[in-house]
């Protein structure tokens, strides 16, 4: 079955007929060109297809397209304004995060999504007090609001340092 | 993955309509369980009901003092809503310690009850599986079966119900409402999962058709003063290998009233019930924890690589009512 959908991404829209069977992920890569949204393991559990879906970051590999008719979609290509890097993509160049650099969009996007969370004061598994009403971001808490996005490279090392620079922004 | 139609219906009635006239459709929230089946050729609907935008999205008062969570609402949402951290913390940290940031902002309260099995053997379409293909027999009761029941398993299954977010609503006596092609019913959450007996295809008693609307919780009382525990092999993103969740009232050093559910050990979440009633009226203290989680662990069953859960889940119960015990 065929459905016509649009989506917002990266602030155009776009007007297209997709299989029903299609994923946002596929429908980013496939569709539109849009690579940056990087297909690691397209069952979850990487985040390497990790972009923000109407604000929240979100696996793009587990979405169907035809459901989200009407959103808008934020790849690691659209964090970028007026040709300047978004500060997490430089923080990620300049504290060399990443090796192969594959998981890399997926990174970027999880922690620009993450950061907006711990702003709006949601807790995470690490909190000590679930009541608390300003996070502060350490590495205990960037590592456990980050772990749905892996790095086989392990450069986790230094994705953890790039991220705290810009939450301390 | 099997082709399909894809409906979005224009309200609740609409959707349970579609549904129940098509015994192969499946309703579709967050989608993060479902799709990653469908690619797997383990859910295989010819029709996809999308009722993600049909149910409420928001945490309600209720008039007796509880809440009301709409069956859209995401975990991540949920987790972070003020009224449950500090009503019904066990709730919180229990979504908290579930799936990953991105997963948390798209999978649903409804979806979350309604999640399959992580079972490897139900999701590897070339093994025999009772609950995937009813009468091809079970590989993990005599395969790798570190992961799964330790309570509650029969001869035909012994998955383990997956949700963290389902034990804390079954410590907490939480209610289903759901809707259906004959009206609306309130299932108490004790009773929306079953055991697997002979029929283990069927994870919850809902029927064809039926969709959950809301999650209504009690007024806090002393689930104020509650927790959840999780034991995984990884320090996150992982599933329970033991989870517990508990909620604990004591004065004057006795226990007045105290809930115990459990996770990773049964097809279901499982409430400790003779634990709880083992501590009624008796001294809050570590040898009375103990004793009551032997109690309700008497009647485990571990499989051949399974048998660490049993001192795990005892050690873990008596910590978690321990910590709550201390006001920790």
């Amino acid at each position: 079955m065929d459905a016509e959908v649009t989506l917002k991404v990266d602030g155009t829209d776009h007007t297209f007929v997709v299989d029903t069977r299609t994923t946002l992920l596929d429908a980013l890569r496939e569709r539109l060109g849009k690579t940056s949204p990087k297909k690691g393991c397209d069952h979850g559990q990487c985040g390497a297809c990790t972009v923000l879906l109407d604000g929240r970051r979100a696996n793009s590999c587990l979405t169907l397209a035809v459901a989200y008719d009407g959103s808008e979609i934020v790849t690691a290509e659209g964090l970028a304004e007026n040709g300047e890097l978004h500060p997490m993509q430089r923080a990620f160049i300049e504290h060399d995060g990443y090796q192969c650099g594959y998981c890399t969009p997926g990174q970027i996007v999880s922690a620009v999504g993450m950061l907006q969370e711990a702003e709006a004061g949601w807790p995470s598994h690490v909190t000590e007090d679930l009541n608390v009403e300003e996070i502060t971001l350490d590495d205990d808490e960037i590592r456990e609001r980050m772990s749905g996005n892996l790095c086989r490279c392990a450069a986790y090392a230094n994705i953890v340092p790039a991220i705290r620079e810009v939450s301390g922004r | 993955m099997r082709p399909y139609s894809y409906v979005r219906a224009d309200d609740v009635e609409g959707a349970i309509a579609t549904l129940s006239g098509a015994p192969d459709a499946a309703f579709l929230a967050g989608g993060t369980n479902l799709v990653d089946l469908m690619k797997l050729g383990v859910e295989t609907p010819e029709v996809l009901v999308d009722v993600r935008r049909l149910t409420s999205e928001r945490v309600e008062d209720l008039e007796d003092g509880g809440l009301r969570i709409g069956a859209a609402v995401p975990n991540s949402v949920l987790a972070a809503d003020r009224k449950v951290r500090t009503g019904y913390p066990v709730l919180s940290q229990a979504l908290l310690a579930g799936a990953s940031g991105q997963l948390r902002n798209v999978a649903t309260t409804g979806g979350n009850l309604l999640q399959r099995t992580r079972c490897v053997y139900f999701y590897d379409t070339t093994t025999p599986c009772n609950k995937r293909e009813p009468g091809s027999g079970c590989s993990a009761i005599e395969g790798h079966n570190k992961n799964h029941a330790i309570l509650g398993g029969s001869e035909h299954c012994v998955a383990t119900h997956p949700s963290d977010m389902a034990v804390a609503m079954a410590a907490l006596d939480a209610f289903v409402n759901v809707r259906g092609p004959e009206g609306g019913r309130r299932i108490p959450i004790e009773d929306l999962h079953r055991l697997p007996g002979d029929e283990p295809r069927h994870d919850t008693v809902l029927e064809h058709g039926e969709l959950i609307t809301s999650v209504d919780l009690p007024p806090p009382g002393f689930l104020s003063n509650s927790k959840y525990r999780k034991v995984r092999e990884r320090a996150s993103y992982a599933f329970a290998l033991v989870s517990v969740a508990a909620a604990l009232d004591v004065q004057d050093g006795v226990v007045r009233d105290v809930r115990i559910a459990l996770g990773g050990v049964a097809h279901k979440p499982w409430r400790a019930t003779k634990a709880e009633e083992a501590l009624r009226g008796e001294p809050a203290g570590e040898e009375n924890f103990r004793a009551a989680a032997d109690i309700e662990l008497e009647s485990a069953e571990p499989l051949q690589d399974n048998a660490f859960k049993v001192p795990l889940a005892r050690n873990v119960i008596t910590r978690t009512l321990l910590e709550l015990s201390e006001g920790r």
